[in-house]
C-alpha cells in the first residue's frame, strides 16, 4: 500500500516541478515577447507632474494621447523642493523616460541652463509665447534667448480682505494701496496682516515682490551666472525690509509671522476684525468650499474682498508674485516630436480652461479667462484682477543658481522679527556673494 | 582581589597574542591553506574595491571643482578651495559641534542601557525568547518609520509626551528650539539603536568564563566588584566593537533629523549638511569635499576609540 501511494507521490513531484518549471519558462518568455511587443508598439510618453490637479491632469493626458504615442501621469513628491530634486536626479543621469515635466517656473531656467530641456523650435517657441500668453508667464518660459516650456497655468497673489475691516479703516480699495496702509489699517482697527514668514520658498517670493515692488531686483545680469550682480543691497532692498520690519514690529503681526505659510492666515480672515492677506488664487475656492460644506455663512464670503497686491512704495506700482507650472520636454527623451506636440496640447487654451473650472489653477492666456464657464465659476472682477496680476507679475530671478540664491535670502532674511533695514539688506548681499563664489556654506 | 584579577587578565592576553606568532613554526599545510584562503576571498576583494573605491576616488576628485549640477559648463579646478571654505565656515563647525554631541550622548546612554538589556537577555530564565524578541523589535523597525512615530509623540497637537511629562505645558512645541529638538531626536535614535548595542554586548558578555565569576565570588568580592573588576574587563574587545559601531553610525546621523526637523533650529549634523549641498543645491564640489572630511573625521573617530580601549582587534578575535 506504502509502495504503491509512494512512487505516484514521486511522479507527481517531478511533474510538478516540472510544471513550475513550464509556468516560470511561460512567464519569462512572454516577459520578453510582451518587452519585444510593447517596443514595436507605440511608444508611451511619461509626464511628471506635481500633485496639484491631477483628476483633470490625467484626463488631459487621455485626450492628448494619440494614434501614435499614449501619455503616462507619473506623480511627483508634494513639496517644491523634493519635486525639482527628483526631476534633477533623472535628468542628470540622462533619464530618457523624462518625456514630459511640470516644471515650477523658478526652476525654468536653472533646468534649461544644464542643458536638461529640449529648446522649442522656433515656429513652436512663438505659439508658446504669443500675444495671448499673460506676459508675467510669458516671462518664465525664456532662458538666454530661447523658449524652453509651454506655460501651462499661472498662480499670482492679490491681497485678500475683509471688507467691513477696510471700511472700518476707511481705506479706499479701489485705489492702490501700499503695505504701509495696510499695517496701518489692521493695527488701528485690531485686524492683522496675513503673509508667508517661515523659512521656505514663499518667503522668498513675498521679499522678492517687495523689492520689485520698490524699483529693485534681487539680481541683474542673470546669465552670468555666478557672476551676476547682486543688488539686493540696494535702496529697493532696504524699502523692503522696510516694510517687513514694520509689519514684524506692528501689532498687526500675526502670532505665528516667522513660521506662516499660506494656509496659517486663513483661518485669521473671519476671527474677529479680521485680516488683510497676500496669498494665491486658491483662497477663494477655499472659502467657497467652507460655505457650501456650511462652515461659513454667505454674507461672510460676502465680506471677502480682493484688491492688487500692495505698493512697497506708494510711486511704484506693485509686481505681485508669479507661480503656476510651465511644461518642459525632457532633452534625452526618445521621443521629442511626440513629447513637443503632446505639451502644446495639454497647454492648449481648452485645456487651461479645464484646468481652471475643475481645478482653480488658472489659465495663463488670456483669451480662457472669457471662456464661458470660467466667467461663471468666478466673479467677473476677480478674474480680471487675477488676469492683470499675472500680466504685471515680477517674477523671481532667473539663474542657473536659483535654489542657491533663494536658500541664502531665506537663511539671512528669516526670521522676520530680525530683519533690519540697515543691515539686513546689505548683509544678505555679502553672504549671496560668498556663497555664489564658492566662499561659504549654505 | 581586584588587582590580582586585573593582572591575570592582562597577561592572558599578552599570552594569546604571542602564542601563535612565536611558539609553533607555520607548517606547510598552514602555509597552503593560507593561501588557499588568500585566493578565495581575492575576487570578493577586487570587487568591493571597484565598488567602493570607485565613489571614493570620485568624490575626492570632485571635491577639487567648483562645480554645479545645474551650470555644468560653469565647472573649473579650484584646488583645495572647497575644503578651505569648509573648515574655515562657522556653520561647518557649529554642525560638527551638534554632531559629536548626538554621538556622544546617544552612545553613552545606549552603552548604558544596552548593557542591561544585555544582562537581562544573558540571565533571564522564564520566557527567554519573548524578552529577547521584545528587546530587539525596536531594531528592526525602519528609522524613518521610527523618526516619525517619534515626531508624532512629541508634537504638541497629537503626541502623549507632553502629558505623560509632569508639569510641562500642553502646548510646548519640541521642535521650535535647538535643545528640545536635539533631545527629541537622541530619544528616537537611542529608542531605535539600543537594541543593536545590546546585542553586540550580549555576545562579549556569553564570553565571559563562568569559572572567573564564580571564583570572584568564591574570594567574596561583591555583585558591584564582579562587574566592575571581572565581567567588564573581560568584555573590553566587545565593548569596544560595540562603540565603535556605534559611534561611526551616531556620527553619520541623518534619518531622524531628515523626518523630525529638516535640519531646522540648528539640528544639522554634517552627514545632513553634505546632503543639503549636494542634493538640495546641486553643488557637487563643495558637497564632496564635505563627504571626504565627513570620511576622514570617521577615520579619525574609530582610530581614537581604538586607542583609547587599547585592545587591538587581531587580539580580540583570538581571544573569542
Amino acid at each position: 500500500m506504502k509502495r504503491l501511494s509512494a512512487a505516484p507521490r514521486g511522479r507527481s513531484r517531478k511533474r510538478s516541478t516540472r510544471r513550475i518549471a513550464g509556468l516560470a519558462a511561460a512567464v519569462l518568455a512572454g516577459g520578453t515577447l510582451s518587452a519585444c511587443s510593447s517596443a514595436s508598439a507605440k511608444p508611451s510618453l511619461n509626464w511628471y507632474v506635481n500633485p496639484d490637479g491631477v483628476e483633470t491632469l490625467t484626463s488631459l493626458a487621455e485626450e492628448c494621447s494619440t494614434d501614435e504615442y499614449d501619455i503616462e501621469i507619473q506623480l511627483l513628491p508634494a513639496s517644491a523642493t523634493d519635486q525639482r530634486t527628483q526631476l534633477a536626479r533623472r535628468l542628470a543621469a540622462k533619464d530618457s523616460s523624462t518625456d514630459l515635466m511640470s516644471l515650477d517656473p523658478v526652476f525654468v531656467a536653472e533646468v534649461a541652463n544644464a542643458g536638461w530641456l529640449e529648446q522649442l523650435p522656433e515656429d513652436v517657441a512663438a505659439t508658446a509665447t504669443d500675444d495671448d500668453v499673460l506676459a508675467g508667464a510669458a516671462e518664465t518660459v525664456t532662458w538666454d534667448d530661447g523658449v524652453y516650456a509651454f506655460p501651462q497655468w499661472a498662480n499670482t497673489q492679490v491681497l485678500w480682505y475683509r471688507k467691513s475691516l477696510a471700511e472700518k479703516a476707511g481705506l479706499d480699495m479701489s485705489k492702490p494701496v501700499t503695505w504701509g496702509q495696510v499695517i496701518e489699517a489692521a493695527a488701528d482697527n485690531g485686524g492683522t496682516v496675513g503673509v508667508q514668514g517661515n523659512k521656505y520658498e514663499a518667503y522668498v517670493v513675498w521679499i522678492n515682490a517687495l523689492v520689485m515692488g520698490a524699483g529693485g531686483q534681487i539680481i541683474s545680469n542673470n546669465e552670468a551666472g555666478k557672476e551676476a550682480d547682486i543688488e539686493i543691497g540696494s535702496e529697493a532692498g532696504k524699502e523692503a525690509a522696510r516694510v517687513i520690519q514694520k509689519l514684524a514690529d506692528s501689532e498687526a503681526a500675526q502670532p505665528d509671522l516667522t513660521t506662516s505659510n499660506e494656509g496659517t492666515s486663513l483661518g485669521l480672515m473671519y476671527e474677529g476684525a479680521g485680516e488683510f492677506m497676500v496669498n494665491w488664487t486658491f483662497v477663494y475656492q477655499n472659502y467657497k468650499t467652507l460655505v457650501d460644506a456650511g462652515d461659513l455663512t454667505k454674507e461672510q464670503l460676502d465680506d471677502l474682498g480682493w484688491a492688487p497686491y500692495p505698493r512697497t512704495v506708494k510711486e511704484e506700482e506693485s509686481k505681485p508674485p508669479i507661480g503656476g507650472i510651465d511644461i518642459g520636454v525632457g532633452a534625452y527623451s526618445e521621443n521629442s516630436e511626440f513629447a513637443l506636440e503632446a505639451a502644446e496640447c495639454v497647454t492648449s487654451p481648452e485645456a487651461q480652461v479645464q484646468l481652471a473650472v475643475n481645478e482653480g489653477l488658472m489659465p495663463s492666456r488670456s483669451s480662457a479667462y472669457e471662456d464661458e464657464e470660467l466667467t461663471k465659476a468666478y466673479p467677473g472682477d476677480l478674474l480680471t484682477l487675477w488676469r492683470e496680476s499675472v500680466d504685471k507679475g515680477g517674477p523671481r530671478p532667473k539663474s542657473a543658481y536659483y535654489a542657491t540664491i533663494s536658500a541664502a535670502l531665506q537663511s539671512t532674511w528669516h526670521a522676520p522679527t530680525g530683519v533690519d533695514p540697515d543691515s539686513t539688506p546689505e548683509e544678505s548681499a555679502t553672504f549671496l556673494a560668498d556663497v555664489l563664489e564658492g566662499k561659504a556654506l549654505l | 582581589v581586584s588587582s590580582t584579577y586585573i593582572a591575570t587578565a592582562g597577561e592572558d592576553e599578552k599570552k594569546v597574542k604571542k602564542g601563535p606568532t612565536k611558539g609553533r613554526p607555520e607548517s606547510e599545510r598552514s602555509r597552503a591553506e593560507n593561501k588557499l584562503g588568500r585566493n578565495l576571498v581575492l575576487p570578493a576583494i577586487i570587487v568591493m574595491l571597484l565598488v567602493t573605491a570607485f565613489p571614493m576616488l570620485r568624490a575626492l576628485y570632485l571635491s577639487l571643482f567648483s562645480y554645479s549640477l545645474t551650470a555644468p559648463e560653469d565647472r573649473e579646478f579650484v584646488g583645495l578651495s572647497n575644503y578651505v571654505t569648509a573648515l574655515s565656515d562657522p556653520l561647518f563647525w557649529r554642525d560638527t559641534g551638534v554632531t559629536v554631541l548626538y554621538m556622544v550622548v546617544t552612545v553613552a546612554i545606549e552603552l548604558v542601557i544596552g548593557f542591561i538589556f544585555a544582562m537581562v537577555m544573558h540571565r533571564v530564565i522564564f520566557a527567554r525568547g519573548v524578552i529577547r524578541t521584545s528587546i530587539l523589535i525596536p531594531y528592526g523597525i525602519i528609522t524613518v518609520v521610527s523618526g516619525f512615530a517619534w515626531q508624532f509623540a512629541f508634537s504638541y497637537q497629537n503626541g502623549f509626551v507632553n502629558s505623560w511629562i509632569p508639569g510641562l505645558d500642553s502646548t510646548f512645541n519640541w521642535f521650535a528650539e535647538t535643545t528640545p529638538a536635539v533631545i527629541a531626536i537622541m530619544v528616537s535614535e537611542i529608542w531605535k539603536t539600543t537594541p543593536f548595542m545590546s546585542l553586540l554586548l550580549l555576545a562579549g558578555l556569553a564570553q565571559v568564563s563562568e569559572d572567573m565569576i564564580e571564583a570572584a565570588k568564591v574570594d567574596g568580592a561583591t555583585w558591584w566588584q564582579r562587574l566592575w573588576k571581572v565581567i567588564l574587563p573581560n568584555m573590553r574587545a566587545a565593548i569596544m566593537v560595540a562603540v565603535l559601531f556605534r559611534a561611526l553610525d551616531a556620527y553619520r546621523i541623518f534619518d531622524n533629523i531628515f523626518v523630525m526637523t529638516a535640519g531646522a533650529v540648528g539640528t544639522e549634523s554634517i552627514s545632513f549638511l553634505t546632503y543639503r549641498q549636494t542634493i538640495e543645491q546641486f553643488q557637487l564640489g563643495i558637497g564632496s569635499a564635505l563627504s571626504v572630511l565627513l570620511f576622514l573625521s570617521v577615520l579619525l573617530i574609530a582610530f581614537l576609540i581604538v586607542k583609547l580601549f587599547r585592545v587591538d582587534l587581531a587580539a580580540a578575535r583570538q581571544e573569542g
